[in-house]
């Protein structure tokens, strides 16, 4: 399980996450939530030691994760970043083949059961087919899925998502959070996911994390946790919050700011 | 790219890199006999082999062994090593336009060596040594001004191309000081050339290959997580500052070396990287396919900058141009004709 004490991380002096402490509940979907600029990439950067903590700190299963070798801490955690870069016209099947990495040496570069994992990190993405294919090419969707396949390949129980919707259309948002929840509820992988969008966050997290200025201000099952009250204080927006007719779970209205007239004057 | 597995050790293996490599190391070959054949006295093929295998008159060995071998083995080798260390640092700034020259490799050579030549007239045989430490020093000074909490790609590129200009100008203000006979020795050097290069040179590039090849290669592994980025490389066990360290050592030995041995070659670390990725339809190709190519670049261009222009030869690093940007250009228009432009 991975879990925070006392947590302060930032860059320079001043603190962007400070005194957090968290339980990242395993083999579930947890998503953190917050305004801009309050701190959750940097918290979930902290989580998977990209960041040195200033103060307190990060434990998995109880070790504390400055203390982990790099290899031992890629097996068990994962971690995409918000934009990933790549080589110009790399193929699929050479990059997700580098999430390999943590698994291999130098005499063992490709072992049959890299190959084999890299085949199922594919299928599991639904990139199969795109294996031979340059990255380049792929559309924002595929890409994303691309990048998901890789995490997977590195096979670790534990898969941080930096927002991974952005700049996705809805029907890819759905797409890859559907995927998301396949990984999670197929093979148990526990999935921590930076959501922009509050309504998809309250539709698929377990655990639904609110931040305020690098601190928690709710956590929980997003039903009881997502209220308008809520919302106001951690966006500031007036908003009504209905059940979702769809799935039942919260569904956040915002209140319009101003009459909107049907038609330009 | 295809798993090769034998008994616990297993590996990946690009085919077409190595079909690329292998064809550049046989077009290589085959030059580099052609060009020991032809000099001031054209001998024969079979008389040349007759005489590499040792049983050759005194005198062929001479001019054979002695003479023209050495310039040959200097041009494969600074060819490969200016192409390592060009691919090095295309990949680790993720940019095509990085090559050695930028970080300073080729003015801090050149201001050692015109430094040398015009203002202490040093003999021609000091300057490898020269060339070597007016490198290493501008390339460690360039580094270090990069460096802020790590070694980002940008910074490197920004902060080099300002050395090398000021680098640059003191280079030109010397040359203006020095009279007409010395500043063409330093130009000729300048450009680049294999005239008079015999076996210390020669033993130069050729341990310097053996060391830091092998050492490109083993930081290689490391090379294609840097490429992900800081954060993925991390993420992945990768030693980002540790492993970016020592293959920017290894770039800056392989191209200081080369440097020294022949003078700034232009071009070929900048191309031949490009060549390899371009002839390779895996559009990564390994850094040994970048040498290779950079051999055949290197050799090839001196045969024609020998003979083309014979009596005149012209400096080898002249050629280098004129061969490969117009092969770069070709691959491109047709990569943009089937649509794997970029």
């Amino acid at each position: 399980m991975l879990r925070t004490e006392d947590l302060r991380l930032g860059y320079d002096a001043l603190p962007v996450v400070s005194d957090l402490s968290v339980e990242i509940p395993p083999g579930r979907i947890t998503v953190i939530v917050g305004a801009n600029a309050c701190g959750k990439s940097t918290l979930l950067r902290g989580l998977a030691r990209l960041l040195v903590p200033q103060g307190g700190s990060v434990y998995l299963d109880d070790h504390d994760l400055a203390t982990l070798s790099g290899s031992i801490l890629a097996t068990k955690l994962g971690m995409l970043p918000q934009q990933p870069v790549a080589p110009d016209g790399i193929l699929v099947s050479d990059l997700v083949g580098r999430g390999r990495h943590p698994h291999q040496r130098w005499f063992r570069q490709w072992s049959a059961e890299d190959e084999q994992v890299v085949t199922a990190a594919l299928e599991a993405t639904g990139t199969s087919d795109l294996a031979d294919r340059s990255l380049d090419q792929l559309s924002g969707g595929q890409r994303q899925r691309v990048w998901i396949a890789l995490a997977l390949a590195q096979d670790a129980e534990t898969m941080l998502l930096d927002e991974p919707t952005t700049f996705l259309d809805l029907a890819h948002q759905l797409e890859i959070l559907d995927l998301v929840h396949d990984l999670n509820r197929e093979r148990g992988k526990t999935m921590v996911l930076v959501l922009h969008d509050l309504n998809l966050a309250a539709r698929y997290a377990d655990h639904l994390i609110a931040l305020k200025a690098g601190k928690i201000v709710a956590q929980g099952n997003p039903a009881e946790v997502v209220t308008a009250e809520l919302v106001e204080q951690v966006f500031g927006l007036s908003c009504e919050v209905i059940a979702d007719p769809l799935t039942g779970t919260p569904l956040v209205l915002p209140r319009p700011r101003r009459q909107l007239s049907r038609s330009p004057r | 790219m295809k798993a090769l597995r034998i008994g616990p050790f297993s590996t990946r293996v690009d085919v077409a890199s190595i079909v690329v490599s292998v064809i550049a190391c046989a077009l290589t070959l085959v030059i580099a006999a052609v060009s020991l054949t032809l000099g001031d006295y054209e001998i024969p093929l079979p008389q040349v082999l007759n005489t590499l295998a040792g049983k050759g008159s005194l005198i062929m060995t001479d001019v054979v062994v002695n003479n023209r071998l050495p310039r040959v083995l200097v041009g494969m080798g600074v060819g490969a090593a200016f192409a390592i260390s060009g691919a090095i640092f295309q990949r680790l700034a993720r940019n095509p336009l990085v090559s050695p020259d930028l970080i300073g490799i080729n003015a801090g050579a050149a201001l050692a060596a015109v430094l040398m030549i015009t203002v202490f007239g040093s003999a021609v045989s000091w300057l490898p040594a020269g060339a070597l430490i007016g490198s290493l020093l501008t390339a460690t000074s360039i580094y270090l001004l990069a460096y802020k909490k790590g070694i980002a790609g940008y910074r490197l590129v920004l902060v080099g191309i300002g050395i090398t200009a000021i680098v640059g100008s003191i280079t030109a203000y010397l040359l203006t000081l020095a009279d007409i006979y010395t500043a063409k020795t330093a130009s000729m050097w300048l450009a680049g050339s294999l005239a008079g290069r015999s076996w210390p040179h020669a033993i130069l590039i050729g341990i310097t290959l053996l060391v830091l090849v092998p050492a490109a290669v083993a930081g290689s592994r490391q090379l294609r997580l840097l490429e992900l980025g800081d954060d993925l490389a991390r993420t992945l066990a990768g030693r980002v500052e540790l492993s970016r360290g020592l293959l920017i050592a290894v770039g800056v030995g392989l191209a200081g070396l080369a440097t020294a041995a022949a003078g700034p070659i232009g071009f070929v670390a900048l191309v031949a990287p490009q060549l390899a990725r371009r002839l390779v339809a895996e559009r990564v190709a390994g850094l040994l396919a970048a040498g290779a190519i950079g051999a055949l670049l290197v050799v090839a261009s001196d045969l024609l900058a020998r003979e083309i222009f014979a009596p005149t030869a012209l400096p080898v690093g002249v050629v280098t141009a004129f061969l490969g940007a117009p092969y770069l250009l070709i691959l491109m228009a047709r990569a943009n004709r089937v649509g794997r432009g970029g």
